[in-house]
């Protein structure tokens, strides 16, 4: 029997085992491709990380490249990660994939298509977003739905105009290239998070982790449900550094419309409650902006940065339709940027809630021995990004290692 | 803001434990809200409102409410009470104000006073069916509050769109809904 098992060679799984390792603690890394598998095939041709290289960083390994402030193209974030595995020397059973796992009465049986295995510790590190989240929509059957996990590149969408229904970091990102590809687009906006990409002469992420906003814990944050179904913020890593919100898409030709609430009669129906979306928006900003401000005096930064800014609120469209035939031709294909979810369906205790969620206090999940990373806000706001994964590994497997000890060997 | 000493008159523990307890009791949570309409001439109607289910149960207001429509003169009708569509500017108005005074209540905001005005624009040629292409309903909903609160300009909008997103109103007119017309 193993003492753990890892499921997943992303960077999360492979902080993991690289705690398990330097605190040897015997363990093996199940992943269903090949190390980073997510990003070799679940991500679209053109995305760069939304973090800046040198935030690029993992336990005992970070970013040595010659341009500090750009952005990894996915083949870069590829070998980030792989060559990560490979100096960790992280026990890795690639082309193993997860079939159940269930609890016996020392730990866990973990059956793969490899076969079965047992554990007394489990570290769940699969990732937030196996699977598209898609509304329950009655679309007409010649329009053309992509999910942002199966979209690639603007050409796979035929010809015509498409409708990208999110704004997430997703959402305007696909907005933005399937624009500029020359196709006609509309973007249904929902609740979204807005960032400029610079302030004040620094990258947004350099004052998010600076001045401490970034770390702020599982249990310091108000409402954590909430917390955790935010969606990702509106930005896009370019080597031009450029703000990719609203107004940008706005700006460039991009029609913005409501959260698309229905469809009625073939008709797609939006929310009339776009420009509270937008004051919420820009009021969540203005208060990210303020506290950084006022991190800054605090701690002298003032100095070295450029002078406090404030941005331009969200423009509502002149004309905001309520609604668009799905049948007149208008749009000839629809990409759901409407959020991911985790995919548990191989596990087999019950510790998945009504919603789909785990259910876990910062990564220790309910069920003793079983662990969780890589998660929305898992123990700090930073939980999800790569560099976020240092801290929550080091505290989740500080705990397993805790139930280790306590258990008879 | 001193989360202390502001009192709005909400009680905002009890909505907040209220919160806890249905987040286990989803069934509780469910309610049938009703109103009996009866014509009494011409565009005249006369609706009451008492009873309601919820928290599993049925449920009473402490008086019955009776409201009267009708139509303006200008509509050639006797104006025995106000338009049905501008009931719904006192539903939205209403809702978002008590919104208000529960955030606030909830983020500690003494408020002092809360007005505001509210402007519904609709093009009649819809329901006289002169242009097809107009709809019948509200084309634009202003509405314009006036709050004076111990907080910055920032913290009440804050509130004001926090109230928004919650409000049920609001998103019945922002947003599309079912509605089944039975005759039995």
């Amino acid at each position: 029997m193993l003492t753990t098992i890892v499921i997943g060679a992303g960077h999360s799984g492979l902080s993991a085992s690289r705690f398990l390792s330097e605190r040897s603690i015997d363990h093996l890394v199940l992943e269903r491709g090949d190390v980073a598998n997510s990003w070799r095939h679940d991500r679209w041709d053109s995305l760069r990380l939304l973090t800046p290289n040198w935030q690029s960083r993992l336990h005992g390994f970070r970013y040595d490249g010659a341009d500090p402030d750009g952005f990894m193209t996915m083949p870069e974030v590829i070998d980030f990660i792989a060559r990560y595995a490979v100096e960790s020397a992280a026990p890795v059973r690639t082309h193993t994939t997860v079939t159940s796992v269930s609890s016996t009465s020392q730990g866990y049986r973990v059956s793969t298509n490899q076969g079965e295995m047992l554990c007394r510790t489990l570290v769940i590190a699969s990732g937030a977003c196996n699977l598209a989240r898609v509304p329950a929509l009655e679309i007409p059957p010649k329009i053309e739905c992509v999910s942002a996990l199966a979209y690639r590149r603007p050409d796979q969408l035929p010809a015509g105009g498409v409708m990208v229904v999110g704004a997430s970091a997703t959402g305007v990102q696909l907005a933005d290239e399937i624009h500029r590809s020359g196709r006609p687009v509309t973007i249904s906006v929902g609740e979204h998070v807005r960032l400029p990409r610079m302030y004040r002469g620094r990258d947004v992420l350099w004052w998010m982790e600076m001045s401490g906003v970034w770390d702020e814990r599982w249990t310091d944050v108000d409402d954590i449900v909430r917390a955790r179904k935010l969606p990702s913020p509106q930005l896009v890593g370019t080597p031009e550094r450029t703000t990719l919100d609203l107004n940008s898409l706005s700006a460039m030709g991009v029609t913005i419309v409501g959260r698309f609430a229905a469809v009625r009669d073939g008709k797609a129906l939006f929310s009339g409650g776009l420009k509270n979306l937008f004051a919420l928006a820009d009021l969540k900003l203005t208060r990210l902006l303020d506290t950084f401000d006022e991190w800054a005096i605090a701690s002298g930064q003032h100095l070295d940065v450029g002078p406090v800014e404030r941005f331009e609120p969200t423009r509502m469209p002149e004309t905001s339709h309520l609604e668009l035939d799905l049948k007149s031709g208008e749009i000839t294909s629809i990409v759901w940027a409407t959020g991911f979810h985790p995919d548990y369906h191989w596990l087999d205790v019950p510790v998945v809630d009504r919603k789909g969620h785990l259910r876990h206090e910062g990564g220790v999940v309910d069920a003793p021995g079983m662990y969780a990373l890589g998660l929305p806000l898992l123990r700090r706001r930073k939980s999800t990004f790569i560099h976020g994964a240092e801290d929550d590994a080091r505290e989740v497997i500080e705990h397993l290692a805790g139930f280790l000890a306590r258990q008879p060997a | 803001m001193a989360m202390t000493t502001a009192n709005n008159g909400v009680n905002v523990q009890a909505l907040l434990d209220a919160r806890e307890v249905l987040k286990g009791a989803p069934e509780a949570a469910k309610f049938t809200w009703r109103a009996s309409c009866k014509w009494r001439n011409g565009t005249h109607s006369k609706t009451d409102v008492s009873g309601f289910f919820g928290l599993g149960q049925e449920q009473k207001h402490k008086t019955e409410t009776s409201f009267e429509a009708d139509h303006p003169e200008i509509f050639a009708s006797e104006d025995n009470g106000i338009t049905p569509i501008e009931y719904v500017l006192v539903g939205l108005a209403s809702c978002l104000t008590a919104g208000v005074a529960a955030v606030a209540q909830n983020r500690g905001v003494q408020l002092r006073s809360v007005e505001s005005q509210l402007e519904g624009k609709m093009d009649i040629r819809g329901i006289l069916g002169v242009d097809s292409d107009v709809r019948n309903g509200y084309d634009d909903i202003k509405v314009t509050f006036h709050i004076d609160a111990d907080a910055t300009k920032q913290e009440i909008e804050a509130i004001v769109a926090q109230s928004q997103k919650r409000s049920a109103v609001y998103d019945v007119v922002t947003n599309p809904t079912n509605v089944t017309v039975e005759v039995v």
